[in-house]
């Protein structure tokens, strides 16, 4: 996974609430497995004919391809669709700050190297409202959000995913060093639930 | 120490507790479908791994197959590939796949506690966000992506961080004509799609209990709605009784131990909630969508509500896009919109009980003139079922089309789609733009509600048919 240690840059403000994985993908985007990130939030971006959309602020020129994302609460909410967060990424996203998230979203974030931010809806706001004033930067080290006009903003992050993502941790390749405890808890599972386990016979009658 | 149904069933599946309520979890069954299944079943093999419990793995293709009638796994080109996939990913790792045709095969949500793998107790994931559904059985289900789908099959394991736990109880009687799906929506409307962010929600209360299982399997569906990873509810001897015989479920001496253990699965009296709700339920009327959000609902016999009444300007913003896409208009009633389409199916509303309640209102009517309608049973055995009972040629007479399993168009992933424009009343979870195909309106609806949408040719409030 890609390391997430800080990012600095244009943060585009899209201030509007449930944002949803449909609208951040089409499934069917998924399925044809086309270019995620020219699709990426393609109902805000683009008019009906496929032209861009003047009226999206993500199409103004300090904003595209903006590695900063300012949303409304819930943003993500939805589906448990990966490739939400991958064209997000796709768009040239790294980080979005917004007072909530989708779950699932959430942590899929994580899964892909993208920093999911929860700040309370005044800080985005404000944020919003300087937006157009200059980079903002987010550290994770540190924990803190500076705004364009130097004003710093601390966030928390869970001390498991904050390290996991500075280091570009893999998830897989560290549960595998426990394999032995997975082993002793079936087990002792299979003595006490026998039941769970006996899955290999719909024709076992 | 008191816990609740949540914490039990957390605290018997931790194999190392990582601090900060994170935990190694053990997951009993894993679930894949065709959108998710084919990426995570790559992302092993890329690896160099394999999956470590091919026999707690169970994969069907429901999201990108066709539902026309007489399908096959080609009928929807682009769906083919990852029907080709999910197929040969699972036979290479011993996974039991349940193929078109066969039954088995179905919405994951619909076929898992059908066939009763899913099970009181059990820890149970998909690369799905409707894997909440199967909290209805008492189970701790929850929807994940590719990445960690791809963890649980090389491990059988996922890190997770326990959540805050939600407690809502539907205390009262259910009027007459008014649904479980009425009961949810009305829920999500009253707390917002962003309540139960970072919870895990039990329900409970007089009206669950006098529910049967499938009414608590769509409660569940829904939670996801409200923003929870997790819904559920404590089994007890109605879902005891629903799970018995069912192939996979326990059976002779075992279904005994089953049943020790699983009578033990429920919030003990004095366990504390972070937070608790109580819904009268006889207040709640048959509800319905206005919006592009599930929390925009109301009840079908008010009024569009105004935007303009609404103080948070963003909100209010919101609320006027929303009718815009819809093409409503504020201040009208929301009864006798003209319908274009009607869809009856999905994981919130396709089991057979659904299919009979909207039987029931099809029954020697017809479907008006300028709608179609379309009738997508959950699963191979919700279909075989409903043809025994003669409830395909109810639907066929009254003018629906009866087709094959599979989401359909709930989600647009196999080629079909609600047109740009048209107005559906469906008995799915999720109106979002686009959701059903671009520039789609979708209204939300329970089965009965579908129907008298459909026969009247607008929305109607069904207890009046
Ligand atoms: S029926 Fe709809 S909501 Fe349910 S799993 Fe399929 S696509 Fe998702």
């Amino acid at each position: 996974m890609q390391p997430f240690v800080t990012v600095k840059g244009p943060a585009a403000p899209l201030m509007q609430a449930n944002v949803d994985t449909d609208v951040i993908i089409r499934i069917e985007r998924l399925t044809a497995g086309a270019d995620l990130g020219h699709y990426a939030l393609e109902a805000l971006r683009y008019l009906p004919d496929g032209r861009p959309n003047p009226d999206c602020v993500l199409n103004e020129p300090r904003f595209v391809g903006a590695p900063i994302l300012l949303a409304g609460r819930n943003f993500g909410c939805g589906s448990s669709r990966e490739g939400a967060v991958t064209a997000l990424m796709g768009m040239g996203l790294r980080c979005v700050i917004a007072p909530s998230f989708g779950d699932i979203f959430y942590s899929n974030c994580f899964q892909n190297g993208m920093l999911p931010v929860v700040l309370p809806e005044r800080d985005v706001e404000r944020l919003a409202t300087l937006a157009c004033k200059g980079d903002v930067t987010v550290d994770l080290g540190a924990g803190v959000v500076v705004t364009p006009d130097g004003d710093e903003i601390s966030f928390v992050i869970d001390r498991l995913r904050r390290e996991a993502l500075l280091d570009g941790l893999d998830d897989i390749g560290l549960t595998l060093k426990w394999a032995d405890d997975i082993a002793i808890w079936q087990r002792a599972d299979r003595a006490m639930r026998p039941w769970v386990w006996k899955t290999q016979g719909e024709d076992r009658i | 120490m008191a816990r609740t149904l949540f914490e039990k069933i957390w605290d018997a599946h931790v194999i190392r507790d990582l601090g900060d309520r994170w935990a190694l979890l053990h997951i009993d069954r894993h679930l894949l479908h065709d959108l998710s299944g084919p990426p995570a079943l790559t992302e092993i093999a890329r690896r160099g791994l394999t999956v470590r419990n091919p026999e707690l793995v169970f994969a069907t293709p429901d999201h990108a197959v066709s539902s026309r009638p007489g399908r096959d796994a080609k009928t929807f080109g682009l769906g083919g590939h990852l029907y080709d996939a999910l197929k040969a990913g699972s036979q290479a790792a011993h996974i039991r796949f349940f193929d078109l045709g066969e039954e088995g095969q179905g919405i994951v949500h619909v076929m898992g506690p059908e066939l009763g793998l899913v099970l009181p107790g059990v820890t149970l994931i998909c690369g799905d966000s409707h894997t909440c559904t199967n909290g209805g059985l008492g189970a701790l289900a929850f929807g994940v992506g590719q990445s960690e789908s791809a963890h649980a099959l090389a491990t059988q394991t996922l890190r997770q961080q326990k959540p805050r736990l939600m407690r809502i109880r539907f205390e009262g009687e259910m009027g007459r004509g008014v649904a479980p799906k009425d009961l949810i929506l009305h829920l999500i409307g009253k707390l917002g799609a962003a309540a139960g962010s970072g919870y895990a929600i039990e329900y409970a209360g007089s009206a669950i209990r006098g529910m049967p299982v499938e009414g608590r399997l769509t409660i569940c569906n829904l939670s996801v709605e409200l923003g929870a990873k997790y819904g559920l509810i404590a089994p007890d001897e109605k879902t005891f009784d629903w799970l018995e015989g069912r192939r996979f479920a326990p059976q002779g001496a075992e279904s005994h131990a089953a049943l020790d253990n699983w009578r033990e699965l429920y919030s003990d009296e004095d366990a504390v909630f972070d937070r608790d709700e109580v819904i009268d339920v006889a207040s709640i009327s048959p509800t319905v969508s206005w919006g592009t959000s599930p929390e925009q609902v109301m009840p079908i016999d008010g009024i569009i509500p105004d935007p303009a009444i609404v103080v948070d300007p963003e909100e209010r913003k919101a609320r006027r896009a929303a009718l815009d896409y819809m093409g409503l208009e504020a201040g009208q009633r929301i009864a006798g919109t003209k319908v274009d389409w009607v869809f009856i199916g999905s994981c919130a509303n396709s089991r057979i009980t659904d299919l009979r309640e909207a039987a029931i209102l099809a029954r020697g009517r017809h479907v008006a003139a300028g709608v179609t309608a379309w009738v997508v049973p959950g699963s191979e055995t919700v279909k075989r079922q409903a043809e025994a009972e003669g409830l395909d040629r109810i639907f066929l007479d009254a003018g629906f089309e009866w087709r094959e399993p599979g989401c359909s168009i709930c989600v647009a992933a196999n080629g079909e789609r609600v047109p740009t424009g048209a107005r559906a009343v469906s008995t799915s979870n999720r109106n979002f733009v686009g959701r059903q195909g671009p520039g789609a309106r979708t209204h939300l609806a329970s089965p009965a509600m579908a129907v008298a949408a459909a026969v009247a040719g607008v929305l109607i409030d069904a207890r009046r048919m």
